[in-house]
């Protein structure tokens, strides 16, 4: 055996014991979170896109309520509107809705009743806009009321400002979440080279003595929590990226549902997450252990 | 020939490696493990420290290789003084002198190679720099056979060759060296003994911690004795080498 030993094909062995890096509690730890990253982060751009295409669909629609006047029937006032509406630059299409339509809407109100055409109800007018340059509600208004129309054009905003005011909430709480699962990352990792430069005093102390400077000392733990964690990342990121296919496939091109439409590219979010995972593992493992290598 | 202990302090010249000026030195609220300590020491002296268990050899050594402050008093060390010196050189400081320390602090996990290639790592050297060094000084220090061996599958004897070949592996200006013969036969004591004088005449200032009162008479080296914390001098016994 001793025989077989040359130094000349000798190769420094590293300072902490291989086997430290073999730390299945914080490997499963840290996998998790990055599967919940992940997730989030798949979450937040599914619910962004679901608000843009809302807010789309909002945008290229207004819906214009006319009200007979003067011994005009509602049929009429409707039709003559569509066709105000049409010549307003900005329109792409004006369509006066069928009176089924009309007592559609208030029926919840008024129940099932047989005949309702004695009752002055309301038409509706469907307002396609350009979606390059669409018509304001203004522009829509004025048209109408040069025409003597008795209109009310409801142009989506409220709702379009819903909307994109709920995206804004859930980004912020999305934003929040990751750094609630970055921090505890760090905590973990921070706990972790705490215990693992006890259980090596020994060597940490031997290196100290012989003359390795802190950062030397600190990029051992550095390294090593650096690795550990772009593993685990890469699980965690990989098991949510299998999620995300498979809720894909489940649910067709609009994802699991149409609330949260997940598209093929998104699956990408998951990639950075084994860097970022080493990144904050290091950064929380480099204070710690510094912290600690000082006290020495 | 023998040089002398500087005992009391003096003036401070070119051949000076070490001064202590005035140093105690208590561990946290305790009692001073060292009290009023002054001695220089030239470049290329070997001493021994003597005293009995708890006088404050290993305490003094720590002073010495850095790994603890005193409490009052002042330390040059390679013309530098300590407690005024940033942080930051103290590593570099650190690498000027090999320790053998009491308990050795070998590291379990890495070969003999390893452990003895350690301080040339650390000091960025590449391996390619340092291999045959390395093989040289082992077999010479009659670890030629263990190279590959882990500390723990080693004899006690081994262990201590181990921890002074790492030691010594870098060419330390000084070389510290605290019970380094506790644990080992007369004989092996000898041997070790006679591996110090070899790095002395080679210009290392040797600077070693015993109760071996037989091997301190032997040597006819000057003697630093610890009492209760405090110097006492005594002057070198048996006969000159």
């Amino acid at each position: 055996m001793s025989e077989a030993f040359d130094p000349q094909r000798w190769r420094p062995a590293p300072f902490l014991p291989q086997e430290d890096a073999r730390d299945p509690a914080l490997l499963f730890v840290v996998a998790v979170l990055s599967f919940l990253a992940c997730l989030t982060a798949l979450g937040v751009i599914a619910s962004s896109r679901a608000a843009q295409g809302w807010t789309d669909q909002l945008t290229a629609e207004a819906t214009v309520i006319v009200r007979a006047r003067g011994g005009e029937t509602p049929d009429a006032a409707a039709a003559r509107a569509a066709e105000v509406l049409a010549g307003v630059p900005g329109v792409s299409e004006a369509r006066a809705l069928e009176k089924e339509k009309a007592y559609a809407l208030i029926e919840p109100w008024i129940g099932d009743v047989a005949d309702l055409d004695d009752l002055p109800v309301p038409r509706l007018v469907a307002v396609g806009l350009d979606a390059r340059k669409p018509a304001t509600a203004a522009a829509l208004g004025r048209a109408l009321k040069a025409q003597e129309l008795d209109a009310v054009v409801d142009d989506h905003s409220v709702w379009i400002e819903d909307i994109r005011g709920a995206a804004e909430v859930v980004r912020w709480i999305a934003s929040a979440i990751l750094l609630l699962i970055a921090g505890a990352a760090a905590a973990v990792v921070a706990f972790a080279t705490r215990a693992g430069i006890a259980a090596r005093k020994d060597v940490v102390e031997v290196l100290h003595l012989t003359g390795a400077e802190d950062g030397q000392i600190s990029n051992l733990f550095e390294l090593r929590f650096a690795g550990i964690a772009a593993v685990a990342g890469a699980a965690g990121a990989l098991a949510a990226g299998l999620l995300g296919g498979a809720l894909r496939l489940v649910g067709g091109g609009e994802g699991i549902t149409p609330a949260l439409p997940i598209a093929w590219v998104d699956l990408l979010v998951v990639l950075p997450c084994p860097v970022l995972a080493a990144l904050v593992a290091a950064v929380a493992a480099r204070i710690t252990a510094r912290r600690l290598i000082q006290r020495l | 020939m023998s040089r002398n202990a500087h005992v009391a302090a003096e003036d401070a010249s070119a051949d000076e490696i070490l001064r202590f000026s005035g140093v105690s030195m208590r561990y946290g609220r305790g009692p001073e493990v060292l009290s009023d300590v002054s001695l220089s020491l030239p470049r290329g002296s070997f001493h021994f420290i003597t005293g009995p268990s708890g006088a404050g050899k290993s305490s003094l050594l720590k002073l010495i290789y850095l790994a603890a402050r005193p409490s009052s008093g002042s330390i040059r060390l390679f013309g530098e003084d300590v407690g005024a010196a940033p942080a930051s050189i103290l590593p570099r400081m650190r690498r000027r002198i090999g320790v053998v320390f009491q308990d050795l602090l070998l590291l379990d996990h890495l070969s003999a190679f390893d452990n003895t290639a350690l301080p040339l790592r650390i000091a960025g050297h590449k391996p390619s720099e340092y291999r045959g060094d390395v093989a040289e000084l082992l077999a010479w220090v009659g670890l030629k056979s263990r190279m590959h061996a882990l500390p723990p599958t080693l004899a006690g004897g081994e262990k201590q060759r181990l921890a002074i070949a790492r030691a010594v592996v870098g060419r330390p200006e000084i070389l510290l060296a605290d019970e380094p013969t506790g644990n080992v036969d007369h004989e092996m004591a000898l041997r070790i003994y006679r591996l110090f004088v070899e790095l002395n005449r080679l210009g290392t200032t040797v600077i070693i911690a015993t109760h071996d009162q037989d091997l301190v008479a032997r040597s006819a080296r000057p003697v630093l004795h610890l009492d209760k914390g405090r110097l006492r001098p005594l002057p070198p016994q048996g006969p000159v080498e």
